[in-house]
């Protein structure tokens, strides 16, 4: 069966790390990525593999999106242009995932609502929240999923040179956008997200620090049974996530400490938060697919 | 009679951190009450501006930082009641703090922030240094830390905050650790690189006891503003003592514009009779200094040390082998943890699971 197509906007570090991991995919094919500098790291590396490139942002995309069959978008630019991307493209029929903290669409943390997401149908964006939020909502609905959560915290330590220029002129709506799915996806009553950036030499892995205060005393053997499943669960895509210490259980406060490395496809493995944000929109971008391919097998035989 | 000194003159604007920095070392259990008195007679006292928010600055109440007493909303519209000249300023660290909250703090009262990232990432922030101006604040850049980056890479990042609209821009020795010629070098290479009308600002901690030394060697060098708190209320060792650079500056000839004799009795009366603990130069204090450790961690791996019997001392030393920066009070118990787990291994118990 033929793969279904796929454009890359924004040819960053997000954009090119998540460029390696759908040239992987059994059932995706990146075909276009899109930046606004034609000298841009990413767009070379996209050519060498094969993809057609465009330094004209988006408008230079749109006019061979039906052509060249673009299905799904990858939208890694900024909250700021998000939504005309997205607008644009919905238009052309393109389903839109958004690695911006935007968030126009719906929330989605694979391990948590992916495939409650994908059967709902009519989605025509979907929001991969932030590196920080795919490295604890996981966490927060583990624990929620045994007692009622009244707040979680996260803190998100990043390195320096994993942290690129979109994240650092978006640092409110990163962590905005990350409380908030803390709450909606997560299931805590109220959520706050904290992100340090760290210009440590070497670089310092991804660091992530989640904390739940529940409501009375915390059944601790559930707690810890129900955060180990999850950890396996996003292991599943993200191998190098990987639990340090915890759960830890102080009164009604449960903490839990985790680092993310990462596979080390365009930056090293210390930036874990690269891979677990890009691992999730593939995750997510291949259920959807499977859906599409679906759909378009049936149109076939009709 | 000694001779004059060559600073005779100068103009210099004392910002006060007992209520900000001093939060720190009350675990953020200011009260309102208090912060109004202490205020107020900062007040009187003539001192130009006032910080006053969780320690940690706006957003700060958390788990991580610890929670206040009442909200920065409420502190700040407090203090601000009963303020007569004083400015009033509230930190923002982007990452924790947000552009809401700014507003929210201008909307109680507050007229000056220091807008604080690590000395070397400046660029995480100019949306709010420009939103600071865009509200009519005085906008500084405060690069903590300052003793990880060198004079010229401050002098840059220094440059950076400048072109986002901060109008004063602070070498910061969060960690207590610069030794005076450092901190002479960092201003001097600062005022080269900035306009001559952007001020230069610097913020000590006493953790060396190089507290009021620094200050004055940063004055020499170009500064005019300087950060200090009374009785040296703050994290680690505590600040620069407002009321003791009070006295070196008036016994200089530097300007101040501040009554000395109630500083002193804002100081000794109000301020060391609310002290916990005893903020001076002991052995955690030390070694915060000594190996480059950002002073408020002083407190949690206190904290840390009773709960997972790991000597304060060898946390911190740990903390800063491993380059842990401001805000990653996280890492204090994940480090004690992982400490007790594989000394626990060491002497032969059996290591608790993961």
């Amino acid at each position: 069966m033929s793969k279904i197509k796929c454009a890359l906007i924004g040819s960053g570090n997000i954009g090119t790390d998540l460029l390696f991991k759908l040239k992987r995919s059994e059932i995706l094919e990146p075909v276009w990525m899109v930046g606004v500098d034609e000298k841009s790291e990413g767009l070379a590396k996209a050519r060498e593999m094969g993809l057609k490139t465009t330094h004209a942002g988006i408008e230079g995309l749109l006019p061979h999106v039906a052509a060249d069959g673009v299905q799904i978008a990858f939208d890694a630019t900024s909250a700021y242009v998000h939504a005309e991307n997205s607008r644009k493209l919905n238009e052309l029929g393109v389903l839109m995932i958004d690695l911006t903290p935007a968030a126009i669409g719906p929330l989605c943390a694979p391990t948590v609502n992916l495939k409650a997401l994908a059967a709902q149908g009519g989605v025509v964006n979907v929001n991969m929240i932030s590196c920080a939020g795919q490295a604890t909502i996981p966490i927060v609905a583990a624990v929620s999923a045994v007692q009622p959560v009244d707040y979680a915290e996260i803190v998100a330590s990043l390195s320096s040179k994993s942290v690129g220029p979109g994240t650092r002129a978006n640092l409110d709506e990163f962590t905005s956008t990350t409380s908030s799915a803390l709450e909606k996806v997560g299931g805590a009553k109220k959520g706050k997200a904290l992100a340090i950036i760290n210009p440590a030499e070497p670089p310092l892995i991804m660091r992530n620090t989640i904390s739940c205060e529940v409501e009375g005393a915390p059944d601790q053997a559930a707690i810890t049974a129900s955060v180990l499943e999850m950890i396996a669960q996003v292991q599943i895509y993200v191998p190098g996530y990987k639990l340090v210490n915890g759960p830890d259980f102080d009164g009604n406060r449960v903490s839990v400490f985790m680092e993310v490395a990462g596979l080390g496809d365009y930056l090293p493995t210390y930036a874990g938060n690269l891979d677990i944000m890009t691992a999730a929109a593939a995750r997510t971008a291949e259920l959807f697919a499977e859906g599409l391919r679906a759909a378009g097998a049936q149109k076939e035989t009709a | 009679m000694m001779a004059k000194s060559k600073l005779e003159g100068r103009k210099v604007a004392l910002h006060d951190m007992t209520l900000r920095d001093g939060m720190h070392a009350k675990r953020e259990q200011i009260s309102v009450a208090q912060m109004v008195e202490i205020g107020a007679g900062l007040d009187a006292a003539g001192v130009p501006y006032l910080q006053v928010t969780h320690g940690a600055g706006l957003g700060g109440n958390s788990l991580q930082h610890g929670r206040a007493l009442a909200s920065n909303a409420e502190y700040i519209s407090a203090v601000a009641g009963v303020v007569k000249q004083a400015k009033i300023s509230v930190l923002l660290i982007p990452g924790l703090g947000a552009m809401r909250e700014l507003q929210e703090a201008y909307e109680c009262g507050a007229r000056s922030v220091h807008v604080a990232t690590h000395s070397t990432e400046a660029d995480v922030s100019p949306q709010h240094i420009a939103f600071a101006r865009k509200l009519g604040m005085d906008a500084t850049g405060f690069l903590m830390m300052s003793h990880l980056n060198d004079a010229r890479g401050l002098a840059e990042q220094a440059l950076l905050m400048e072109s986002y609209g901060a109008n004063t821009v602070y070498v910061t020795d969060s960690a207590g650790a610069m030794l005076t010629e450092d901190v002479a070098e960092a201003v001097s290479r600062m005022r080269e690189a900035l306009r001559p009308e952007t001020e230069i600002g610097f913020h000590g901690h006493h953790n060396l006891g190089l507290g009021i030394a620094n200050s004055i060697a940063a004055i020499a060098a170009g500064a005019s503003r300087i950060d200090a708190s009374l009785a040296g209320l703050g994290a680690g060792a505590g600040n620069a003592p407002l009321e003791v650079l009070a006295a070196v500056c008036d016994r200089m000839g530097i300007e101040t514009g501040v009554d000395l004799f109630k500083l002193m009795d804002l100081a000794e009366d109000v301020v060391v009779p609310m002290m916990d603990h005893l903020v001076r130069v002991d052995r955690e204090a030390l070694t915060l200094g000594y190996a480059g450790v950002y002073s408020t961690f002083l407190l949690p791996a206190r904290r840390a040390a009773e709960r997972f019997g790991v000597p304060a001392r060898d946390i911190l030393i740990e903390l800063g082998r491993r380059k842990m920066i401001g805000g990653q009070e996280d890492m204090i118990q994940d480090a004690a943890m992982t400490m007790a787990r594989e000394r626990a291994g060491a002497s032969g118990k059996a290591a608790p699971p993961v």
